[in-house]
């Protein structure tokens, strides 16, 4: 009896952890229930993900892809990375959502219904690329403290929404606004009710632009929740986190905004290069803007057995941040010769474009595939780790391949 | 008379003990009222300490050590385990710690933005037993500007 309640306490000290509220009338639940939010604990289900996407962190999620599972053209939910930095918020009521725009550059506050929004505005829907800012980052040497996410923190998925600006010309903003910053309605990891896990945002430029959305649909579908069911600001191309999920505010600032990982070492790098491990003062971290020029190969998987005298063919995706990708190129002899890929046009702004090659490999043996995207400024992906950075982020490194010729 | 003195004194003590019985009633109910809403972690604690108990019995434990590793979050059992799991686990996993491999000046580094930012506590004489554990037994690892492939899962291509 005692060890019974003993389980059942423990049980709802749980529970009430995981949902961050204190279960009222938790000693009259039936011993098999659940709260809703806990009756599936597996996140492979809970999101809906695929079975081989790798969970770097259970609290709060982070999940991301393997190269070989980003093979689609649009990216699905199930194989879509997750990046929380809080604890993902319970009881969405979508009927009493609402979108408030304030700031110090707003000429009146405004609120907006979910209804509202998607009745006033006009609909826009682009196949927009959002990379973690961090992807890569287990790469760096001296390490860099975060998640260590290899490869797999990027999508490109279709958003379906109103575009900010049209929202923010119906508020009225005044001349001095500089920067946009989300407020959301997930919860900071400590509990503490003051405290935001994430209060990222935007320069007016960015937040002006036709692709800015503010979203709510992926896919066609309703924003799955671990991606910010039911509202979501989605700015693709700059690191993801300025993509603010189940955002209920937004802040229109006359200053450059100054939320939650917006200061200090968080999405920001050194303003002149660093060497590896050393220490930069916080006056000397700029704010990460678009992401750099990167590809992956998605297809084959990494370790294929070939026969001797068959032709490879390779497939994958290439994006640019703010930039378009202008060349693609693979190596197979560790970058001593290029050899073409062709690379076709994003199919909008913002959107990873898709390359692809036919590889003869000269004798047997053990060889990798090297990618390397150009943008349309000339920068090339490196083939060794980017300059080093105290947060680990904008690791464009070449992505590889095994591959053997039996 | 000596017997009713005698009588006397009987019922005095009955009466002495009486007192002390109501007495006792009355303190055990202050006390109660006191910790009523300690009583579960005092059976928290208790039932957490009879853990051990069930790890000898093979029964579901919640701090069961196998094989060198805690089973509930995955750490190394070393000397430091139990304030690593108190102290590190409650905001977040304990993945998040042993996917980040750093030196002793980055925890530190680490913990003080915890303090600054997430509510974590002074971790008074705990944090150098805290730190020795992480930079023991998660050390960081050289990786050089760019690490060879490895763990590579060959298959037979097919087309």
């Amino acid at each position: 009896m005692k060890r019974r309640n003993f389980v059942k306490n423990t049980l709802l000290g749980s529970m009430t952890a995981a949902i961050g509220t204190d279960i009222v009338f938790g000693s009259m639940m039936p011993n098999h229930y659940k709260p809703l939010a806990l009756q599936e604990p597996d996140p492979f289900k809970l999101f809906n993900l695929d079975d081989s996407m790798v969970v770097l962190n259970s609290k709060p999620w982070n999940v991301e892809a393997k190269a070989h599972l980003l093979d689609d053209r649009i990216t699905p939910n199930k194989f879509m990375f997750i990046r929380n930095n809080g604890i993902i918020p319970e009881n969405i009521d979508v009927n009493k959502w609402t979108l408030t725009i304030d700031g110090e550059s707003v000429k009146q506050k405004r609120t907006y219904s979910l209804e509202e929004l998607k009745s006033k505005f006009k609909q826009y829907t682009y196949q927009l690329t959002l990379e973690c800012g961090g992807n890569g980052r287990s790469e760096f040497d001296p390490p860099a403290k975060g998640n260590q996410w290899t490869i797999g923190a990027v999508s490109c998925a279709n958003w379906t929404g109103v575009r900010l600006r049209d929202i923010l010309a119906d508020v009225g903003v005044k001349d001095d606004a500089v920067y946009i910053g989300y407020h959301s309605t997930d919860i900071h990891l400590s509990r503490d009710p003051n405290k935001e896990p994430i209060s990222r945002g935007a320069p007016m430029p960015k937040v002006m632009q036709n692709e800015t959305l503010i979203a709510f649909k992926m896919n066609g579908e309703d924003i799955p929740l671990s991606h910010g069911y039911p509202l979501r600001l989605v700015a693709g191309g700059w690191p993801a986190s300025v993509s603010g999920k189940w955002v209920n505010r937004i802040s229109v600032r006359n200053i450059i905004h100054d939320g939650a990982k917006m200061t200090g070492t968080a999405y920001r790098v050194p303003c002149n290069p660093v060497g590896p491990g050393e220490k930069v003062k916080d006056e000397d971290m700029c704010i990460i803007e678009s992401m750099p020029v990167k590809s992956l190969i998605t297809y084959p998987k990494s370790g294929a057995i070939i026969k001797e005298g068959n032709s490879l063919h390779i497939r994958g995706h290439a994006w640019a941040g703010e930039l378009e990708v202008s060349k693609m190129k693979y190596s197979i002899d560790f970058g001593s010769t290029w050899n073409d890929c062709s690379i076709e046009k994003p199919i909008n702004r913002l959107a990873w474009q898709h390359f692809k090659a036919s590889i003869a490999f000269p004798k047997k043996g053990y060889y990798e595939v090297w990618a390397r995207a150009t943008d349309t400024k000339g920068k090339n992906q490196p083939m060794l780790l980017p300059g080093w950075n105290p947060k680990g982020y904008l690791n464009n490194a070449c992505h590889r391949i095994a591959v053997k010729v039996s | 008379m000596k017997k009713l003195q005698g009588f006397k004194t009987w019922v005095k003590g009955r009466d002495d003990q009486m007192a002390l019985f109501i007495i006792l009633c009355g303190v055990l109910v202050v006390v109660l009222f006191y910790f009523k809403d300690n009583v579960s972690s005092f059976l928290f604690k208790d039932k957490d300490s009879k853990t051990e108990y069930t790890e000898i019995s093979g029964e579901n434990d919640y701090n069961r050590i196998e094989n060198g590793i805690h089973v509930r979050t995955g750490l190394i059992d070393a000397d430091g385990l139990t304030l690593v799991v108190n102290n590190c686990t409650y905001c977040h996993s304990a993945e998040l710690v042993m996917q980040n491999r750093m030196d002793k000046e980055s925890w530190i580094a680490t913990i003080r933005w915890m303090q600054r930012t997430q509510n974590l506590r002074d971790l008074g004489e705990d944090e150098e037993i805290i730190v020795n554990y992480l930079v023991t037994n998660y050390p960081p690892i050289d990786k050089g500007r760019r690490a060879v492939l490895s763990n590579i899962e060959w298959y037979e291509f097919k087309e």
